[in-house]
């Protein structure tokens, strides 16, 4: 069995208010190395509220949460931007790149943020992560001169740039046309069987989600089968 | 992450070019008016007190004490345990006693120049006038060591008293209202019922118009003589290398001779606690301006928060901690603020050259003078400074309002 990256206890999270609003409730899930996961559900179900939790986005209100083999629960929020930086690589439905970079300096934040190689390095890794997703002729094209397909590719990208275990997916074809669709789906599965990582994604799409290995099925904030 | 957050900080001004360059001209112009306004009052305060020490005596020791003598048996036992009450002083002529010896002692100290003056009242008339003036007996080898009124002689000298001991010098002012000229003769009558007759060896011109009609200089020897106050001066006045250590200096004199010694400061400790209160309008006034030009930073720092809340979320789903986004607002400010001062610094050094081809004829000076201009650098420093703190203040409740996004709100909203 490979290593679990992610391991999430009784998660729960509730928002307080005039009405308290159950977003998640007692969420119990591991994800290993090299998987590929799928969470399903209808609108509201809390899928995205979850991945916000596993990707160290929320704080549970309680349950007990350990990204490889660390638990999150008593950590500042310094401690978890950094684990976030390190660990985690998020895709959204949106691309949401930064639209005064280009392609390469969008991929090369997380990594100059990260500060662990010296920029020409940073730079070269990259245009090497744009050239593997197919988008070396793009790399110096600002995100309005790229198509959505292009753009969400530039996303994951990003999302890898710090060779992170554990990449989480908020709807990544939501907004992109079929063969986009495609293309994404193709390449977030590679990344979860070719090289190992964990894979996480939230979908609508039920094509994506029974290419995984696992379905996650959630309803009213609760996992109702997996 | 100070580079990073450079980077991107400019970018989000380049991105909004319009409202950046408004905002920058907005500091542009606040500095270049803080500095040219701040110069120019910095300059005449420098040129006010620079003609104050100049042509006021830096020390001047008078014949009184500071605080009434003690009685000696005051001095005896301590205080508290004696009250002495009705006591009156003996009537002394009045005078610095042993003043020879007291300026032999100050002319050991070789950062000062002293002379003893001996100041009194007097008559002057002339063709049935009578006008009461200020009469100074002074040394005339002395008077240019330790007074400015050579400069402001209009006609003679002041070396012509050592000539001639029974001349005179008065202000041209005195001189037209007695219809007198240099080389007629004047009678000047004491309080004593004294009276001698002096030639005019010299006429000054200060521009002070109670200077110029009530003050007149002789030789000592002869003012003595007239006021009957043989070998007495009652005032030494003294000019020191350094003015500003006047105060230190005059305190020093005052603790070993015991008569009163009034500093330059001391004695025009009013005109300098109003040239505080000019400076704290003035700061406050041209800060104003600077202020308003802080709005304009944090309206357009405020903006690109406001839409960049998306772009922050991402920002911290990416690992940036609070901390770093708000210093990458933060850097905007500061950008604003050096640019506006690399900006604003040469047009407030424009507007300064502009100033001081301004020609003015103040009340007291015969000729247009240019307006005083303060071309320090701490004018300079002063002025950006105030700019990057302005920009910084401006910068830092945006930024810390973006600090503050929580990622998961927004990204909930975008979806």
């Amino acid at each position: 069995m490979t290593e679990a990256v992610i391991e999430a206890e009784g998660l729960t999270r509730r928002l307080a208010g005039e009405v308290m609003v159950t977003l998640v409730e007692d969420a119990n899930l591991t994800v290993h190395q090299g998987e590929f996961v799928a969470i399903t559900g209808a609108s509201g179900s809390g899928k995205s509220s979850l991945l916000y939790l596993l990707g160290l986005l929320d704080r549970p209100t309680s349950g007990q949460l350990s990204l490889h083999g660390r638990q999150t629960s008593s950590l500042e929020e310094d401690a978890l931007a950094g684990l976030r930086l390190a660990e985690v690589g998020f895709v959204f439905q949106f691309h949401f790149l930064l639209p005064e970079f280009s392609a390469l300096e969008n991929v090369m934040l997380p990594m100059q943020r990260l500060d662990r190689l010296p920029r020409p390095e940073i730079a070269a890794r990259a245009a090497e992560l744009l050239d593997s997703l197919g988008l070396a002729g793009e790399a110096k094209k600002l995100p309005r001169q790229l198509s959505g397909g292009q753009s969400q590719r530039v996303a994951i990208a990003r999302a890898l740039a710090n060779d992170p275990l554990l990449i989480l997916a908020d709807e990544p074809t939501g907004n992109l046309d079929t063969a986009a669709s495609a293309n994404v789906q193709r390449i977030l599965m590679d990344l979860a069987r070719d090289y190992g990582r964990a894979v996480v994604v939230v979908t609508h799409d039920r094509d994506f989600a029974a290419a995984a290995d696992r379905v996650i099925v959630m309803s009213d904030g609760r996992i109702r089968g997996q | 992450m100070i580079g990073l957050a450079s980077g991107i900080a400019l970018k989000h001004l380049l991105a909004r070019r319009r409202q950046s360059l408004v905002s920058l001209s907005g500091i542009v112009l606040g500095v270049a008016f803080f500095l040219a306004v701040s110069s120019l009052m910095q300059g005449s305060e420098n040129d006010f007190i620079r003609r104050l020490v100049d042509n006021s005596p830096h020390i001047t020791i008078q014949d009184e004490f500071r605080n009434p003598r003690l009685q000696p048996v005051e001095q005896l036992y301590p205080p508290g345990a004696i009250e002495v009450r009705r006591v009156k002083p003996l009537t002394e002529t009045r005078g610095i006693r042993g003043y020879p010896q007291i300026l032999e002692g100050l002319r050991t100290e070789p950062f000062l120049r002293a002379s003893p003056v001996l100041a009194g009242q007097a008559l002057v008339s002339f063709a049935g006038k009578d006008i009461a003036v200020s009469l100074n007996g002074m040394i005339p080898a002395e008077v240019n060591d330790v007074s400015t009124i050579q400069n402001y002689m209009i006609a003679g000298s002041v070396d012509a008293l050592t000539a001639n001991p029974d001349g005179i010098i008065l202000g041209d002012a005195l001189a037209r209202k007695l219809s007198l000229a240099l080389g007629e003769n004047v009678t000047v009558t004491a309080p004593t019922g004294e009276v001698h007759t002096f030639k005019i060896l010299g006429l000054f011109h200060t521009g002070r118009a109670d200077y110029d009609n009530t003050q007149t200089f002789a030789d000592l020897k002869r003012v003595q003589a007239l006021l009957k106050r043989l070998n007495r001066a009652n005032t030494i006045i003294m000019k020191l290398d350094d003015p500003q250590r006047a105060h230190a200096v005059a305190d020093e004199i005052e603790r070993r001779f015991g008569y009163k010694s009034v500093s330059w400061q001391e004695a025009n400790e009013d005109l300098m606690s109003t040239l505080t209160t000019r400076n704290i309008i003035m700061y406050t006034v041209v800060s104003a301006v600077l202020i308003v030009a802080a709005f304009g930073i944090y309206n357009v720092i405020s903006t690109v928060v406001l839409e960049k809340q998306r772009d922050i979320a991402i920002l911290k789903s990416m690992g940036f901690r609070a901390r770093d986004i708000r210093r990458i607002f933060l850097i905007q400010g500061v950008l604003l603020g050096l640019a506006g001062s690399a900006l604003g610094l040469p047009f407030g050094a424009g507007l300064m050259i502009v100033l001081m081809q301004i020609r003015l004829k103040f009340p007291g000076s015969s000729d247009p003078v240019p307006l005083p201009i303060d071309w320090n650098w701490p004018q300079f420093a002063i002025a950006a400074a105030f700019a990057m703190g302005a920009a910084l203040c401006a910068g830092l409740l945006p930024a810390c309002k973006a600090a503050s996004v929580q990622p998961v709100d927004i990204l909930r909203g975008a979806q």
